[in-house]
């Protein structure tokens, strides 16, 4: 029962980062059918603002808020210059501009930063681990999981229960209906779209001490937060939840129990799903 | 090239005036055969390299240009057709158009049994797919590591001269013609295809397919069969860089691969036939020539060309080219 268990604590973890990283893109897509790309790229910025700030003697947790908040700035300013350009554009060029846009920021990372994984200093009582009934629990792996529940309880309990999150829910649902309703979908989608991508900066800056951080990073975790994207169901934050642990745990496990089969089954369990419910597990449209 | 706006010809017309060669079409098939041989001799390799892009683009043309679907996995293909054309040779005969023709009937199978799922689906899905199996099919090239050798590439593949004759040489020059007959002739036939009536009720899918299933013509059908065409194309041109080059990499089914070629094909301009060979050449050619930085900074100039052609130039150069041709004839009867 020991590795199992710990096999599924540390995919559980894993889908945490996943669901950190993967979550705002649901929410765009399902506001605005704006297929980015460049998600992950948000994601990278977060990373490198936080190991900046790092090296330059911030604690770790101080450099967390300013992952969020530049992930966010930034991609506020270009969804307000130039993506709302292109929401009546078809989806390749969606495609073209957004993988663009990730192929700037590799670029620049690498000119920046150079092609090396970066190390980051997290806090001495976030390292280590400790045993609960033959499980090893990393430390680190429990705080991923603790913060990964609590922005989740957070975006539901927000799309829920506020204003705003009622608004979300009815451009999700019907755009148009809602823009007749007199709602504000720009303004909505704009805050939207900053704080999905400040949520995918955190997850940048939380993801280094677990599987490093390098140029390639804006590229390698596209693939899995598109899956976790449309196998959870556009604008459904449960669905990523559920299809983010099931993409990290399905993953560990691969890895452990059936390495020679590599990355195969996951996209084969992709295709899968999506053959069984194109829209996604938790999808409506 | 381009029908003069004022007469409203009958469908059959159209077509037929659409498959007249134009003096423009002409000079570029000649510039091409010639330039390459009379002033660079020394890039022979470089130019048979852009005809196998040029091929994998055309390929990309037919579905993303005229069927509207967009592939991010279309290197799948290519490189189906690589290994197979590769491994035939290894373990069968080196003899180079069975060779080919190998390629393309196992690239062309795949496609067809892959088509299902791809007729099926539109927007993210469609593209997650493509994605989906792109990296899946990278994935088994990895894994097989018995079969394909894995990272280390395939070995041991040796071609026979063409005929038996026309031996590969160390220059390309047997590499460069050869890539340049095959390209032309799969030219031909597409551009056959792409003027047809078949060619026709595409280009009616990609604008409107509930439409055009409501006039009678079977979509899903129609996807299925321009699909089969052009993974079988593409995997011709995969067939032919295993063959010219006698290696095959992971390279060849990589993402990276089917990313190139969709920036191939819209810098040249999607839909046009043309798009995808002025795009292979503009990118090869720029790309051989910053070959010296790191291959991570090429993609900022890459990025940036993306991003200014969905913002600026729609429809890609071709595109831009025929927009001021048609003002030009506007303003100058």
């Amino acid at each position: 029962m020991g590795p199992l268990l710990g096999v599924l604590f540390d995919g559980f973890a894993y889908g945490m980062l996943l669901f950190l990283l993967s979550v705002g893109l649901s929410v765009t897509l399902g506001m605005m059918n704006f297929v980015n790309l460049a998600h992950c790229a948000f994601a990278m910025l977060g990373g490198y603002v936080a190991v900046t700030l790092n090296r330059a003697g911030w604690p770790f947790f101080a450099a967390l808020p300013m992952s969020f908040l530049s992930a966010a700035a930034v991609s506020v300013v270009l969804e307000r210059t130039l993506y709302r350009r292109l929401y009546r554009a078809g989806e390749l060029d969606h495609v073209l501009f957004t993988i663009g846009l990730a192929f700037i920021s590799v670029a620049a990372a690498a000119y920046i930063f150079g092609t090396l994984h970066q190390p980051i200093q997290t806090p001495a009582y976030l390292t280590g681990s400790f045993q609960v009934m033959g499980v090893t629990i990393g430390v680190y792996r429990l705080f991923l999981v603790i913060t990964g529940v609590l922005v989740a309880a957070f975006l539901v309990l927000a799309l829920e229960y506020t204003r705003f999150g009622a608004k979300v829910r009815a451009a999700v649902d019907n755009q148009r209906m809602a823009r007749g309703l007199g709602i504000n979908i720009d303004a909505a989608f704009a805050i939207t779209f900053a704080l999905g991508s400040g949520l995918a900066g955190l997850g940048g800056a939380l993801a280094i001490q677990v599987v490093g951080l390098d140029p390639s990073f804006a590229f390698l975790f596209l693939v899995y937060v598109l899956i976790i994207v449309s196998v959870g169901g556009l604008g459904s934050i449960g669905g990523s939840f559920v299809a983010a642990v099931l993409i990290g745990v399905s993953d560990i496990a691969g890895k452990y129990y059936v390495p020679q089969f590599g990355a195969f089954m996951i996209y084969l369990v992709m295709i899968a799903l999506l053959m069984w419910r194109p829209q996604g597990l938790f999808g409506k449209r | 090239m381009i029908l003069s706006p004022n007469t409203a010809p009958t469908p059959h017309s159209y077509l037929l005036a659409r498959t007249r060669w134009g003096w423009a079409e002409i000079a570029f098939w000649i510039a091409v055969a010639a330039v390459p041989y009379l002033l660079f001799p020394t890039y022979l390799s470089l130019a048979s390299q852009i005809a196998i892009a040029a091929l994998f683009a055309l390929s990309l043309d037919l579905i993303l240009g005229y069927a509207g679907i967009v592939s991010l996995g279309h290197a799948a293909f290519f490189g189906l057709g690589a290994y197979a054309a590769g491994l035939f040779s290894k373990f069968v005969w080196g003899e180079p158009i069975t060779g080919l023709i190998v390629a393309a009937l196992v690239a062309g199978l795949v496609g067809f049994a892959t088509s299902f799922i791809i007729a099926r689906f539109k927007h993210l899905t469609l593209i997650m797919m493509t994605l989906g199996i792109g990296f899946l099919m990278h994935e088994v090239a990895n894994s097989a590591h018995w079969l394909t050798g894995g990272h280390d590439g395939l070995q041991g593949v040796r071609i026979w001269p063409i005929f038996n004759y026309f031996r590969f040489d160390l220059w390309g020059y047997t590499a460069y013609t050869y890539s340049l007959i095959v390209l032309f002739i799969v030219f031909v036939l597409a551009r056959r295809l792409i003027n047809s009536p078949f060619g026709l009720s595409l280009r009616g899918i990609r604008e409107n397919s509930t439409r055009m299933t409501a006039l009678g013509a079977d979509s899903r059908a129609h996807i299925r069969k321009i699909y089969t065409i052009s993974a079988a194309i593409a995997g011709i041109a995969g067939g032919l860089l295993a063959q010219t080059t006698e290696t095959v990499s992971l390279g060849s089914i990589d993402f990276q691969r089917s990313a190139d070629v969709v920036v191939m094909l819209v810098l040249g301009g999607a839909g046009h036939l043309y798009g995808g060979l002025v795009g292979a050449i503009i990118f090869m050619v720029a790309r051989d020539q910053f070959s010296g930085i790191n291959p991570q900074f090429w993609y900022f100039p890459m990025g940036v060309l993306l991003v200014t052609i969905v913002m600026f130039l729609p429809g890609g150069l071709l595109g831009g080219l025929s927009r001021l041709v048609a003002r030009f004839r506007k303003t100058s009867p």
